[in-house]
This record gives C-alpha cells, structure tokens and sequence, in this order.
C-alpha cells in the first residue's frame, strides 16, 4: 500500500506568539509536528509494518518544515517531500488542499492520512478537502483501521459516541487520538534521519491555483472581563454569591 | 445575487440554537449587502421548524431530504442547492458533521472557506470572518475573494436576534446522490447527555475530582442546569472517563457562556480548547492555580463541599 502522512508544522502550545499585521513574529517560536499528525505517522508507519509498501511524509510550509519531515523519518517513514512555500498562505484550505492533492494524485497513493485538525487552525478542512479533490471516500476522527484487500472497516468518533463504517480504497482518513500511541524516534532513527533526502517541490510545479483567502489583519485575544476572587466564610456562602453572580450580575443562568 | 444561504441542523428533529443563531447572523449579512436569507433544513418537511427560523430572519426555509447524516451525501445535497441558489455567502455550523461536509462542498461549488469563524462583520460587500489562532493566543480577520464565500461557525458566538424574514417554504429535489461510506453501526452509549460543542453552560472536571466516583457530584450539578459534563486531559488519561468528554487542546474546543471548572488547574492546554468561554467558574482549593488567571468568578475553596451546595442552591432558585 502506498501511504502519504500530512505533517503539519505548528507552534508549540507553550510558546509565546506575539501577533504581527498579518503574521506572526516567528522570532523565539517553538515549532512542533501539530499533535494529532503524529496520530497519522504512527498509523502510516503501522499499516506498513504489517502490510508492508511505503509511507511517504508530506509537509508544506517554508524551509523549517523540514525538521519535521527529519522527525518523521526518524519515527520511520520511508520518504519526504517539502512542499516549499514561503508566504503565510497556510492558512488558506483550498489553496493548500489543492498543492497536496495533484502531488497525492501524481503519487497515486492508495491512503491519505493526516491529523483530525491542526493546533494552528483547528480548521479540520484539508484532508477532507483532499478526499473530495481526489474523488475518494473519506474517514474522519478515526480511532480504528483495519483493513481486508480494498475493503476498509474503521471506528471513528461522532457526536455523543463512535461509529463503525466501511469503504474502500483509495481513501482519506483523519485521525483522532485514540487511534494509538506515536512512538519516540530512536536515537538511531534520528541520526539516520539527518543523511535522508528531502524532494522539494514548488507550488508552480504542483499546478497551483491563486489563493482564496486574505490575511486583513491579526490581532491580539480579547481581554478577559477581569475576574475576582468571591469571598465567603462556608461552602453555603460561596455557593449562594455564585447563584447571585452568574444569575444578576452575568444573566448567564 | 447577494444572497445568504445557512445551513441549519436538527438534533433529536429538534431545530439546535446554532441554526438560529446563524440565521439570525445571516440576516444581518444579508441586510448589510443587500440579499435574502436562505434557511437549508435536513428534514422531509419543514412545518416544524418554519415560525421559528422566520421570526430570526429566514426569507426562505428550504427542506433537503438528505436522510441521515453522511458526509459525503450531506456534501452532494448541500452543493446542489448552492448551484441552484447561488448565495454570494454560506453559513455552516462547525459542529463536528459541518466540519466534514462543509470542506467537500468548498471544493464542489469552487469557494474559499473560513473555518471556525467566531465573528462576523461585512466590509466593502465582503463578510469579514475573526477566528482565534494559536490556540486563542491571536485572532486573525479574513476575507475570501471567490465569488462564493463559505465559513463555519462556532457555536455560541453570535447572538439569536428577533427579525422577521418573508418565511415562505419550499422543498427542494436536492438529494445525497451516491456515497462510498456506509454505516454499519453506531454506539452512544458512552456520550454526554448535552453535547460538548454546542452547550451554553459546561461543568467540567479534573484532577481534583479525586476519582471517578465522584463524577456523579459534577453530573448532578450539570443536569440541574441543563449543562454538559467536560473534563480535563488528566482525568481522561486516568481513565476516569471517555475521551469524549475532554476538553482542550487534544479534546474539545468550546465556546458556552458558562464554564464552571472543577478541580481544573488550568494547564495552557485546556484554557486553548475553553478560553473563549463567555464567563468562566473556578472552584479550586489551590488559589495560585492558573485557572484563576482566566476566571470570572474564582471560588478558593473545596469542590466537595462547595459543588454540593451549588447544586441544591440553583435547584431553589430554579425551580
């Protein structure tokens, strides 16, 4: 089976992000694979494992994203491609979704597979995007794969509980937590990783389309109303200033 | 045409509040660039829901008979009815199935999409979408340039606003046509009563709950206000409770307009999934804990004295 991962390169939750006019300052920032692609690495690098065929890693973004796809392969994915744009276009779904799907096409890659939503974003939009793009089938939130020749059975995450579904191949798959526990890549892993080739490919020879979006502007989070602290001398105290506040005072209850 | 088109959704046949809140958002759209206002329901028929979604603003509610939810069928009905109406702008809930759907229609009718919008605003005829980024440590404003502009939006975070449309009815021949994934079955069993991603009020709880026998104190308080029951990424890694539960950045985000946190720290993780919360409770022994940073109300207090008393003290007052 011919695998492609989505790994999206995002700031770490812990780093602080100073907003820009319509980027961030990327000084100081801490740059991490967005938890949930590691979900799709592991699963890659699993189905490989057991059924064998290639897992190949696949980043966007601008030359710093190329330390993911050297995480990627020393968590053992078997090759990468940096999809090398410079401008803060990322955050333009169609735009992006576009670029991967005619390289995934070009591929022929019998299952996609990438997080169920970027840290950065949390738009949930590109592998869907993809799917549609590529006229496949899609899995969203999985928590399960398994699959029989051309025949898929998964498990995924809906409102209010799980469902099991089935499809085929070709495929794409978003996935959720649950779906299994990434591995660390090993020391060995990581030194080999630092030896492995990275295919650069430009938007131009992806055939890409202009971009749907415009950045107008970034800005900071809204302040928060500020908040106090209630004081009461018992539970029965705390419990009844807090009726009173979230009742009178916010009107939320 | 200028018109806008909003896709509504039901639970349990039941009309959700963010149906209407993005009707009424989209009268707003509609009012400032000059259109009508579409109102899309998955249903047979549309008598059930039709006073409704006219008193806050729909012009027209349309039926698609879709049948149950499937992605890609969804995504089929939902592109034909854009073709045929041509709405310059479209509403979609970012609820976990308009998540799935809305992408695949983006691509059908050839839009750029905004995912996640949490503001709403038209400049120079064009909507302007705010949606948090980072982890809600920046919000950036976006305009699409495609003549049709699709964005999501989250639950809670435009007001339901009293303004007539025309409300006439009609059905439409709109079908889900052929899908490649089918359903072979589905559990509900371990879910919330209230749904995280649209609840107005979550009480939510972490490890300071102890264990998970003591859900129940948390589960009794939610249900007397009609709230859903969340949790922190410790108790679910504890195996206190589903992972559906979750709050935060590797579980749920939720915008209520009340988040009570129970025994939550606050971990910058969970304040990224709950930290654009309208009013945010914090009742926690530890008054240093960061929770406290972001809080509203902060309660410096012990949860199993204080969650009991709250309890029997909203049951009073309401009734």
């Amino acid at each position: 089976m011919k695998i492609v991962v989505l790994v999206k390169q995002v700031p770490d939750t812990e780093t602080s992000i100073k907003p820009g006019d319509k980027s961030i300052n990327e000084s100081g920032v801490k740059w991490i694979i967005s938890p949930y692609d590691e979900f799709a690495i592991e699963e890659g690098i699993r189905i490989r494992e057991k059924s064998g065929g290639e897992v190949i890693a696949v980043s966007l973004g601008p030359d710093r994203v190329v330390e993911a796809l050297r995480t990627a392969y020393a968590m053992g994915v078997d090759r990468a491609v940096h999809v090398k744009v410079d401008d803060y276009v990322t955050f333009d779904s169609t735009y992006t979704s576009e670029l991967l799907a005619n390289l995934i096409k070009a591929e022929n890659a019998d299952l996609v597979i990438g997080g169920r939503q970027s840290i950065d974003t949390d738009s949930s939009q590109v592998v869907i995007q993809i799917a549609e793009r590529m006229n496949v089938p899609h899995v969203a939130m999985a928590l399960k794969l398994e699959f029989d020749g051309k025949k898929v059975t998964a498990t995924r995450e809906i409102e209010g509980g799980t469902e099991v579904v089935e499809t085929s191949l070709p495929l794409a798959v978003t996935a959720q937590k649950g779906l299994n526990e990434p591995r660390y890549p090993s020391l060995k892993g990581i030194m080999s990783a630092k030896k492995k080739p990275v295919e650069v490919k430009k938007p131009e020879e992806l055939g890409a389309t202009a971009s749907k979006l415009e950045v107008v502007s970034l800005e900071p989070p809204p302040p928060r109303v500020a908040g106090r602290k209630l004081e009461a001398g018992d539970a029965q105290g705390f419990a009844s200033q807090l009726v009173k506040a979230l009742r009178e005072e916010a009107k939320v209850i | 045409m200028a018109d806008v088109l909003v896709v509504s959704e039901l639970k349990d046949g039941e009309l959700k509040k963010i149906s209407r809140e993005l009707t009424s958002a989209a009268r707003k759209i509609a009012d400032a660039i000059g259109g009508k206002v579409h109102t899309v329901v998955i249903a047979a028929s549309a008598d059930k829901y039709a006073a409704d979604l006219k008193a806050v603003g729909a012009d027209a509610i349309i039926t698609a008979n879709l049948g149950d939810f499937n992605p890609e069928g969804y995504a089929n009905g939902i592109a034909a009815i854009i073709q045929e109406k041509k709405p310059a702008v479209v509403l979609i809930p970012h609820s976990s199935q308009g998540k799935e759907y809305s992408a695949r229609v983006a691509i059908k009718v050839n839009a750029g999409i905004v995912a996640d919008a949490v503001g709403l605003s038209v400049d120079g005829g064009k909507v302007v979408a705010k949606k948090p980024i980072y982890s809600g440590k920046a919000y950036a404003n976006f305009k699409i340039s495609s003549d049709i502009q699709i964005f999501t939006v989250r639950a809670n975070s435009q007001e339901v606003s009293q303004k007539e449309g025309a409300g006439s009815v009609e059905a439409s021949s709109a079908s889900a046509g052929e899908v490649r994934l089918k359903s072979l079955s589905k559990d509900l069993s371990g879910g919330n009563k209230v749904q995280l991603a649209d609840a107005s009020i979550i009480v939510s709880g972490g490890r300071g709950i102890k264990g998970p026998e003591n859900w129940p104190l948390l589960q009794d308080l939610a249900d007397t206000l009609g709230a859903a029951l969340g949790a922190s990424r410790a108790t679910v890694d504890a195996g206190w409770i589903s992972h559906s539960h979750q709050v935060g950045q590797t579980g749920k985000t939720v915008s209520p307009n009340c988040y009570i946190a129970c025994g939550i720290s606050g971990a910058i993780q969970h304040l990224a999934g709950m930290g654009s919360s309208k009013y945010i409770v914090a009742i926690n022994k530890d008054g240093d804990a960061p929770i406290f940073k972001v809080a509203t109300y902060g309660v410096v207090a012990d949860l199993f004295e204080v969650v009991p008393a709250l309890t029997s003290e909203f049951k009073k007052v309401l009734g």
